[in-house]
């Protein structure tokens, strides 16, 4: 018997499209734990949704193998459907039903009796505080009550696992933190999460674990912690310039106290190890090369991935 | 052998897709339901006019269709008006919400993701299309048969051949839509249906049977291809035997045969828009 969570080996995916070939995922290995809230963080078309896809049966790997509990995808599909609760990151509620009838059909595709499956729609209206649009339509919610709905059906058949695909993606920054606060609850019950975001900050302040995903591959895998700590650096100094400057990211490299620096248009980022003084120096070199301005902050994994890739996540 | 099969018994899974299965029946019929004022109006609408221009107004102004043989116009077209309501609503009970659910809304998704094989989801629209297409035929009747001036006969003798016609009909009515909804685009639908399914509903041997098309017999082959053919003439060997018909076993055949073909078609391509 294979472990509970998700084991995801050697996993490619080539999307055939007009003749050309487009490899999305060259060979992926990962293994998310029973009840762990697992990030995949990455940039946009880096593989996030292909993987998702893949683990909830709806993309056919190419080759690799992955299974959910235990449960091979591929073998398997509906025996996989039954034990996972699915976001996906288009609106995908039924739009011909109202909201409840939404949640309480959900609970009949799983198996609920009609009588249980209406108790279990009116409980998550409650939980997730929308009985008072249980009558609406899909259409007439905003973004953040849809994408409400959408994981309190998910995980109306009581799923043992919830995957969220880009769950925060266009909502604004109260539904974000009212999800956040969502997937703790779900974590809290045992549920094993895997989210994939490309929000740093998401990744950051919920996961127990996150990868680091691009271009089809995974850079590395570790705790926001360990990954943060791998820099090697306690201090991001971001200098803007009034105009690009390599000779003086150069200059910058050689000075005791700094880890790496990088360009990035007419900005440098520098990463600096605690040490006295390598502030006052990196300013001296800066002077007389037109600063702008400048701010320190700590590494987050947004850092990480810019020196993994050296590229903002955004790009 | 695989992972799955030793986690879940095979009476556990068979009863946890019927329980799946039953929940998809309840959400169309839940949906149908809502829209039944619509839908019957879309059944209606159609024949209503028909039998009332051709087969009411027209005798009582003195404008008759030639229809030879002793058998009145209101007649003949009692097998074809029912076959062809049983087709437009198999195909739209199907095709209309199935392309835009694969092209615009994605919400086809939480019913892609109920636990039975992805094909069952494909295959309870159809039969829940197919028997909303039979009750169309059905509630389209009493308005062929009382609206006419002129008399219609109606005699049934094989209540199984009429039945078997009438569920086959429309089986093969909402895979044909299945397989239109799986291969359109919510841009094209329009053009969908005035290159198909108007093509079918006037080419499909409604207004007159099969056998008189002999003197046009290019047109006489041609609308072998077309599913009505099959449906109106079985219709017109159980409802109204005295009109020239085809054999049971033409049309029986070619519809089990349409009906394979079709089914072949709505499936793979269902699995094709929701599997990438």
């Amino acid at each position: 018997m294979e472990p509970a969570g998700i084991v995801i080996e050697k996993l490619a995916k080539i999307y055939s499209r007009r003749g050309s070939e487009v490899h999305a995922l060259k060979g992926i290995d990962l293994e998310v734990r029973g009840g762990e809230i697992f990030g995949l963080l990455g940039p946009n078309g880096a593989g996030k949704t292909t993987t998702v896809g893949v683990c909830t049966t709806r993309v056919k790997a190419t080759s690799g193998r992955v299974t959910v509990n235990g449960i091979d995808v591929r073998a398997d599909a509906p025996a996989v459907k039954r034990s996972i609760g699915v976001v996906t990151q288009f609106r995908t509620l039924d739009r011909s039903l109202t909201i409840r009838e939404n949640l309480a059909m959900h609970g009949m595709y799983f198996g609920l009796h009609p009588k249980d499956a209406w108790v279990r729609a009116d409980e998550l209206l409650a939980d997730f505080r929308l009985s008072e649009r249980a009558g609406a339509f899909p259409d007439e919610l905003s973004g953040g009550m849809a994408q409400r709905v959408q994981v309190a059906r998910a995980i109306a058949h009581h799923p043992s696992v919830l995957f969220l695909d880009e769950p925060t993606a266009g909502l604004d920054p109260q539904s974000r933190l009212a999800l956040w606060e969502t997937i703790e609850g779900m974590h809290a019950r045992g549920i094993t999460v895997f989210l994939t975001t490309h929000y740093m900050e998401e990744a950051e302040s919920l996961c127990d674990r996150v990868a680091i995903i691009d271009h089809g591959q995974i850079l590395v895998l570790d705790t926001p912690e360990a990954l943060k700590r791998s820099i090697s650096a306690e201090t991001v100094i971001e200098l803007r310039l009034e105009t690009p400057n390599d000779a003086l990211v150069e200059r910058l490299r050689a000075l005791p106290g700094v880890v790496s620096a990088q360009a990035s248009g007419d900005a440098v980022r520098v990463l600096t190890a605690s040490q006295d003084g390598v502030l006052p120096r990196i300013l001296a070199e800066a002077n007389g090369a037109g600063l702008k301005d400048m701010t320190m902050t700590k590494p987050t994994l947004e850092t990480v991935f810019i020196s993994l890739t050296g590229r903002d996540l955004r790009e | 052998m695989s992972d799955g099969s030793m986690t879940l018994a095979p009476p556990a899974r068979r009863a946890m897709y019927a329980r799946a299965f039953y929940g998809l029946i309840r959400r169309d019929m839940r949906v149908a339901r809502r829209e039944a004022f619509q839908l019957s109006m879309r059944t209606i609408m159609n024949p209503f006019l028909f039998v009332f221009v051709f087969a009411y107004v027209f005798p009582k102004i003195g404008q008759q269709f030639q229809s030879g043989g002793g058998i009145s116009f209101a007649t003949i077209i009692v097998p074809g008006l029912i076959g062809s309501a049983i087709i437009f609503n198999g195909i739209s009970a199907v095709a209309l919400p199935l392309v835009m659910e694969f092209g615009a809304t994605r919400e086809i998704e939480d019913r892609v993701m109920a636990p039975l094989p992805t094909a069952a989801v494909a295959i309870e629209k159809i039969v829940f299309s197919a028997a909303q297409a039979v009750l169309a035929g059905l509630v389209v009747f009493p308005f062929v048969y009382l609206i006419p001036s002129t008399p219609v006969s109606v005699h049934v003798n094989n209540w199984p051949l009429l039945i078997g016609v009438f569920l086959l009909a429309g089986l093969v009515s909402s895979a044909l839509g299945m397989a239109i909804g799986t291969v359109a685009n919510p841009r094209q639908i329009g053009l969908v249906f005035a290159l198909i399914v108007i093509p079918v509903t006037f080419l499909g041997c409604v207004y007159y049977p099969w056998a008189r098309l002999h003197p046009v017999l290019w047109l006489q082959i041609l609308v072998l291809i077309n599913p009505l053919v099959y449906i109106s003439e079985g219709l017109r060997t159980a409802l109204t035997p005295t009109v020239p018909h085809m054999h049971p076993w033409a049309f029986f055949g070619a519809l089990l045969a349409l009906f394979a073909l079709l089914m072949w078609m709505a499936l793979s391509g269902f699995l094709r828009r929701v599997i990438d």
